[in-house]
């Protein structure tokens, strides 16, 4: 027999893929043949580690040593070294940014040491493409289970008791859901997986599948018991092409176990599932919209009710969740209702994967239990601010949620706290960003996109965003107008209350939630014509750079001395006073003064 | 066989190569969307003919088809590059300079989004984000993905796509 002493696991997600993951790991192989050890040392393609920001991302066990940002130049050297003599290379090693201490290995690392990871816990330690690593992981225990111990009532009921919400943003009750669908009459049913993740600044989804998929396969059969529907839909945006290719494999894989196809479990239970792809349009996450693309129409939203419990695909009762929600439910059926309970608040359970993105130091998936706060995530796990500059909002939930300040930072985190807040837990994209971010320029930047997304069916949300579009664009240009905020605010409410989906309601959320607390950068950019960020182009006025010689040209040719500084020492430019008629740029023989901030 | 293709089609070449689409979902529920990816796969943009033809065999109007193909941005009626460049204006791409990234192309290859370069090189598109957010800036070349991206790097990238 074979005896393999050590693995190496390789990151195969995305993020680490486009850093150069593929020729570490062809190098590696290589190397590792050349050296005649291919029958001792074993390298493993893994799913997402969501430590994005340091890929290539490597893990050698049995030592469990994480290696970051591994070049292809770097294999003869891990081989050597580590494979052959057993020494660990510290300058792969992470270092804390704020210590520079080096860390050899996963959990003493901050980014991962409040984390808490169910929903994660196989991504980057498993190998995706191979159905049993995820058995041996303790994958297909919950099927068994529920299909030999459990009636499907039971299955709802124990759904139910978790406490579980959906996570794809409206935080409905899963087991309720559930329970809607399972009462539902009707002989034919399905269930269908939302993976549309359309959310910008998200990807949590994408990771799971492409790092877990038999974990959300699973949590889909589980759901075909539980409501008795014998056929299942995933929803994948044409976006995901590596998810798509992951999940091909694992749904073929677990057909060929038995897992999928006629009586699973020799419990007498079919159900059979197929992928469909998505073909680019935001709107289609909204679940009647994507059971009207699945049917091969246009994605347009109707209204409800009918809900898709009583009337979805082809008018048959449809349970639709997330990806994520899917993805918890082994872990509830195995360990029971009471203990996923134990994490989470008194109305939020479980744990929430989130996507830091931004002017963050360490970019990537965090899973934390619900209730944790807002800075314990940016600051502990995130490793606070690129640069070290200063905080200045935090954009949680995607086009529908909103901004949260400084003095926000401390909210424990759940559905209610935020949407309270007036932001929304949405997917739970999380973008950090800084003093130099104008925050109207984000309120423009989510209406853009969300009235570039209307499917145009009512008119609140075709006409209104548009209009408000508009409003916000005169003001980041600076044509501001007395009145402008009033008028937004009055659309904004108009359109909430009547538009026909949650695309329309909510896209006045990023307007409404900036205009709650970042008023006054509205108010600079209509009265004063400044952009406070310097981020409007043609709103900030011009800056003397490092290269000034303190020569005092642009001093001289100031019409309204709005020019600081002593001979031979920088000078400044105090922007209350500058009136940006840009004769001291050109005057400047160093070439020191540029527009912009 | 060929014969009564011919006869249905008016143009004998398309049915042809799209009769093995057609026969592959032939009896499913729901198959219009996948079969406009995949003809779209193998001719690289929707002809006017192709749509005509999957019209007539999928019994829709072409209004109803084109209807569809304008609603989704996967869609195409103009022929596209060899090489598609994607670059994300997603929210994690927008606060770390994803503007910055587009317009560069922009002067590079003088064209627009949704354009395409004159030799078919590249056609140059958004996309609202494709989820390597961790590694802003990011665009994708085809089915490559590159992150971290500077203005720098971008000629490198681009080169290297004939
Ligand atoms: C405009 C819009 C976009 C949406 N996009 C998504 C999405 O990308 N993924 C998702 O799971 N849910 C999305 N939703 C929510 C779905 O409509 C639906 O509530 C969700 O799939 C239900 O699953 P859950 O109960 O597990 O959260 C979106 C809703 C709206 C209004
Ligand atoms: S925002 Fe650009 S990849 Fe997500």
């Amino acid at each position: 027999m074979q005896f393999i002493r050590a693995h190496v696991l390789v990151c195969g997600g995305t993020g680490c893929m486009s850093s150069g993951s593929r020729q570490v790991q062809a190098g590696l192989e290589d190397e590792i043949a050349r050296r005649g050890l291919d029958n001792e040392v074993k390298v493993v393609q893994t799913g997402c580690h969501g430590f994005c920001e340091m890929g290539p991302l490597m893990i050698i066990y049995p030592e469990g040593v994480f290696y970051v940002s591994v070049k292809a130049e770097d294999v003869p050297e891990i081989v050597e070294t580590h494979l052959y003599k057993g020494r660990i290379i510290e300058r792969l090693l992470y270092r804390e940014p704020l210590s520079q201490k080096s860390i050899p290995s996963y959990d003493e690392i901050n980014f991962y040491k409040k984390q808490r990871r169910i929903i994660l816990s196989n991504c980057g330690h498993i190998n995706p493409d191979e159905i049993n690593e995820y058995i041996a992981a303790g994958g297909y225990e919950a099927l068994g289970k529920a299909l030999t111990l459990m009636t499907p009532a039971a299955v709802t009921e124990e759904v139910k008791k978790s406490g579980l919400r959906g996570r794809g943003g409206a935080g409905f009750p899963t087991g309720m859901k559930w329970q809607f669908a399972r009462q539902s009459p009707g002989e034919k049913k399905y269930v269908v997986c939302n993976a549309d993740e359309g959310d910008p600044g998200a990807f949590m989804d994408r990771s799971v599948l492409e790092g877990d998929p038999h974990r959300v396969i699973e949590g889909m059969i589980i759901c075909g018991y539980a409501i008795g529907a014998d056929e299942g839909y995933i929803y994948v945006r044409a976006e995901y092409p590596l998810a798509i290719k992951r999940l091909r494999t694992a749904i073929a894989q677990a057909e060929e176990m038995g897992f999928l196809g006629k009586d699973v479990f020799g419990s007498g239970f079919n159900f059979a599932l197929h992928i469909k792809e998505g073909a680019g349009a935001f709107v289609c996450g909204e679940e009647t919209a994507l059971l009207q693309s699945i049917e091969g129409r246009r994605g347009m939203p109707r209204p409800r009710p009918p809900f898709p419990a009583v009337s979805g695909l082809w008018g048959k009762p449809t349970n639709i969740n997330n990806v994520e929600t899917f993805a918890n439910i082994a872990s509830i059926i195995v360990d029971g209702a009471e203990k996923y309970a134990e994490i989470g608040t008194e109305k939020s359970k479980g744990t929430k994967v989130f996507a830091l993105t931004g002017k963050i130091n360490n970019t990537g998936l965090a899973e934390v239990p619900m209730g944790i706060t807002m800075r314990e995530i940016i600051y502990d796990i995130g490793g606070g601010i690129v640069d070290g500059k200063k905080f200045k909002a935090v954009q949680i939930g995607g086009p529908s949620g909103g901004c949260l300040p400084e003095d926000m930072l401390d909210l424990t985190i759940d559905y209610d706290s935020l949407t309270a807040a007036g932001a929304m837990m949405g997917s739970g994209g999380l973008v950090v960003m800084d003093e130099t971010t104008c925050m109207v320029d984000v309120a423009k930047f989510f209406l853009t996109f969300t009235q570039s997304e209307s499917c145009g069916k009512c008119t609140p949300c075709r006409e209104g965003t548009k209009r408000m579009l508009e409003i916000l664009t005169r003001i980041t240009n600076g044509e501001g107008r007395e009145g402008d905020i009033a008028l937004l605010e009055d659309l904004a409410r108009g359109i909430k209350q009547t538009a026909l989906c949650g695309l329309g309601q909510t896209a006045p959320n990023p307007v409404l939630s900036t205009l709650k607390y970042f008023r006054h950068e509205y108010e600079a950019h209509i009265k004063d014509h400044v952009c406070p960020a310097g981020a409007c182009s043609n709103l900030t006025g011009y800056t003397i750079t490092d290269d000034c010689r303190g020569c005092g040209m642009c001093k001289k040719v100031c019409p309204v001395g709005a020019i600081a500084g002593e001979i031979k020492e920088r000078h400044v430019i105090k922007h209350k006073v500058c009136i940006k008629c840009g004769a001291c740029e050109g005057k400047c023989p160093f070439k020191a003064i540029r527009k912009g901030a | 066989m060929e014969q009564e293709q011919r006869r249905g089609s008016g143009g004998g070449k398309i049915s042809g190569q799209l009769q093995a689409i057609f026969d592959k979902y032939r009896g499913q529920q729901g198959t219009l969307i996948p079969i406009l990816q995949e003809a779209q796969n193998r001719y690289g943009y929707l002809p006017r003919e192709v749509i005509g033809e999957i019209a007539r065999t999928t019994d829709n109007p072409v209004s109803r088809i084109y209807g569809i193909v304008t609603f989704y941005s996967q869609f195409h009626l103009k022929p596209r590059g060899r090489n598609i460049i994607k670059v994300c204006q997603g929210t994690a791409c927008h606060v770390r300079g994803g503007k910055k990234i587009l317009n560069f192309i922009e002067d590079k290859l003088g064209i627009k989004p949704g354009d395409t370069t004159a030799d078919l090189r590249y056609t140059l598109e958004t996309v609202a984000c494709i989820g390597a957010c961790g590694l802003a800036p990011v665009l994708m070349v085809n089915d490559d993905t590159h992150g971290r991206l500077t203005t720098e790097l971008l000629p490198w990238i681009l080169d290297r796509y004939k």
